[in-house]
């Protein structure tokens, strides 16, 4: 039987912690290092910075990370798997190579790029040929917002992955790949799994999603016994040790802080859950109802019994498209009835902002400290005695025009409205495009994955 | 035969939780504490209470998933999030303390 291997996460969304992939790297043994960007409209923004210069699109951030990172990777033997690529991999790729050779590693590595998850280039193509690409949500067709469309990418899975490493990548970067693909896609390619092992693919997706989030699983943003996880500030990211039969612990380096146990991962599998009897990906329907977890030593949790079914013939694309403009402005009220005086700020900043006539599709307000995430359920609130609230108040409007002057009605607030307020020091709030996600299904037959290799 | 008093707990002390987005639908994943309370919030947290618990706080249905092995009910919250994503104007506009909303459901335990 084959030797297990170990998949660390290094990244579980664009901006996380910077020290983490090279604690993974140094800490201890591991195989792949497995990194996730990108968030569901994170490819509007990176398309967005292509539209400026073409030879941007990526998360410019990955580069020196793995600048610093590249020396041990190829010492090592640790490949990476990453979908910093956004809406241009080949690009970013160009990037880490030039690093890889200012570095001395030319001849050293080999990159793999993934792509044909791009869409928007064909969409007008799919359009006309009868794909209505309707909102999984919604229900509507994509023709009503085709022209604010800003980015349309399929979610390709673990094979272009598998492809690339087959080929030799030492570092595959990829587009629109899924999560979970980034470490199914290692599993595969070490195991040698058959493209019909349901079960062997879902348990690797099961895995994917438990790491996906970084330190999520290994007790970062984690309620249960929050106050005893040892040494946050030195926190362990988790590592998947997997094994050839589709079971796997889930651990994290020694002398690293944080905490692996079965709360925390079970956490982290109900995170973001639909139907938990359908986890559907690219690869495979995963069944997390037949998830078995147990404690398997310190730090180490074992994983097991997962069953899949095979894939539907659709894959899911995420689109990205202006849906108009809002803007969240925030005063300070203290006590004596601070709560009153945000109240009464708020219906005097709505009576003026209807008597200027401006339209929006909505305002909200919340008092923060009172019923900002728990609305009327927070009970509990002593109004007469609290120290201070925060007024956050909100609007979204289809046209720039009235946010606009809306961020310009909080300020005035300070001087002719109610009394001591304070906290405005960030100055005018700024209106912000808001760039919208419209999730839909495309029969897998329109998208072919691209994989290429970059020599360093 | 005497019989057991009932007293009322907040749900904080039976199980925690995580919650997530999915568009404009929170989930909530809802996991007992200790494997013998799971029963308990199969019984007493259905998908009708916790509607009633989010009362105001969401415009839509909500469905419940029972996941035994993990001792685990995940509930979606349709329309919860103001639009979800980027629309929304809510500062929990990706539904991540959702999850804490729920545990202050009031359930009833034997003493």
């Amino acid at each position: 039987m084959s030797r297990p291997i170990r998949i660390a996460a290094g990244q579980g969304f664009w901006g996380d912690w910077l020290e983490a992939p090279h604690r993974q790297v140094t800490g201890g043994p591991i195989d792949y290092l497995m990194m996730d960007y990108l968030a569901e409209v994170t490819m509007s923004i990176m398309q967005k910075q292509k539209s400026r210069d073409p030879s941007l699109g990526y998360a410019k951030d990955f580069v020196p990370l793995m600048e610093r990172i590249l020396p041990v990777l190829a010492e090592r033997r640790i490949k990476v798997t990453a979908n910093a690529g956004g809406v241009n991999p080949r690009a970013c790729a160009q990037a880490i190579a030039e690093s890889a050779r200012r570095l001395g590693l030319a001849g050293k590595l080999t990159i793999g790029v993934v792509t044909g998850d791009d869409l928007l280039p064909r969409l007008d193509d799919l359009l006309v040929r009868g794909h209505e690409l309707r909102n999984l949500d919604t229900g509507r067709p994509l023709r009503d917002v085709r022209d604010r469309v800003q980015a349309a990418n399929a979610y390709l899975g673990a094979a272009p992955v598998v492809e690339a490493l087959r080929r030799g990548a030492d570092i595959v970067i990829t587009g629109r790949v899924t999560d979970t693909g980034l470490t199914l896609g290692p599993m595969i390619h070490a195991f040698g799994w058959p493209a019909d092992a349901w079960d062997l693919l879902a348990a690797g997706t099961v895995a994917g999603h438990i790491i996906e989030c970084g330190a999520q699983c290994s007790g970062g943003n984690c309620l249960v016994g929050w106050q005893r996880v040892p040494d946050l500030a030195n926190v362990g990211y988790p590592i998947v040790e997997a094994h050839g039969d589709g079971s796997f612990d889930i651990v994290k380096h020694p002398r690293t802080g944080g905490r692996i146990s079965v709360a925390g991962v079970t956490e982290q599998l109900v995170y973001e859950m639909g139907n938990p009897a359908e986890y559907i990906t690219p690869d495979c329907v995963a069944d997390f109802t037949t998830i078995q977890l147990r404690p398997a030593g310190k730090d180490r949790v074992r994983v097991s019994g997962v069953r899949g079914r095979p894939a539907p013939d659709n894959l899911k694309i995420s689109l990205a498209y202006s849906y108009g403009y809002k803007a969240v402005g925030t005063l300070v009220y203290a006590w004596p009835e601070a709560l009153k005086k945000a109240r009464a700020a708020d219906r005097i900043l709505r009576q003026r902002l209807a008597d200027l006539g401006l339209q929006f599709e909505a305002i909200l307000t919340e008092f923060v400290g009172v019923n900002a995430t728990h609305g009327p359920l927070a009970r509990s609130v002593d109004e007469a005695n609290i120290p201070e609230v925060q007024l956050r108040i909100g609007v979204r409007a289809r046209d720039r025009a009235p946010v606009e002057r809306f961020t310009r009605e909080i300020a005035p607030l300070i001087l002719n409205g109610p009394p001591s307020v304070t906290g405005f020091a960030g100055g005018r709030p700024k209106p912000e495009e808001i760039v919208a996600y419209w999730p839909a299904l495309i029969d897998k037959r329109e998208v072919e994955p691209c994989v290429e290799r970059v020599d360093v | 035969m005497k019989r057991a008093a009932a007293r009322t707990v907040l749900l904080v002390e039976l199980a925690h939780a995580r919650s997530g987005d999915k568009g404009d639908t929170a989930n909530v994943g809802l996991i007992a504490r200790k494997p013998e309370y799971y029963p308990l919030l199969v019984r007493q947290v259905t998908a009708a209470r916790v509607a009633r618990h989010f009362k105001g706080m969401i415009t839509g249905p909500v469905q419940r998933y029972e996941l035994p092995n993990l001792h685990a009910l995940n509930f979606l919250l349709h329309g919860a999030l103001d639009g979800g994503g980027t629309i929304s104007l809510k500062t929990d506009a990706q539904g991540k303390v959702f999850s804490t909303a729920l545990l202050r459901m009031p359930v009833r335990v034997m003493r």
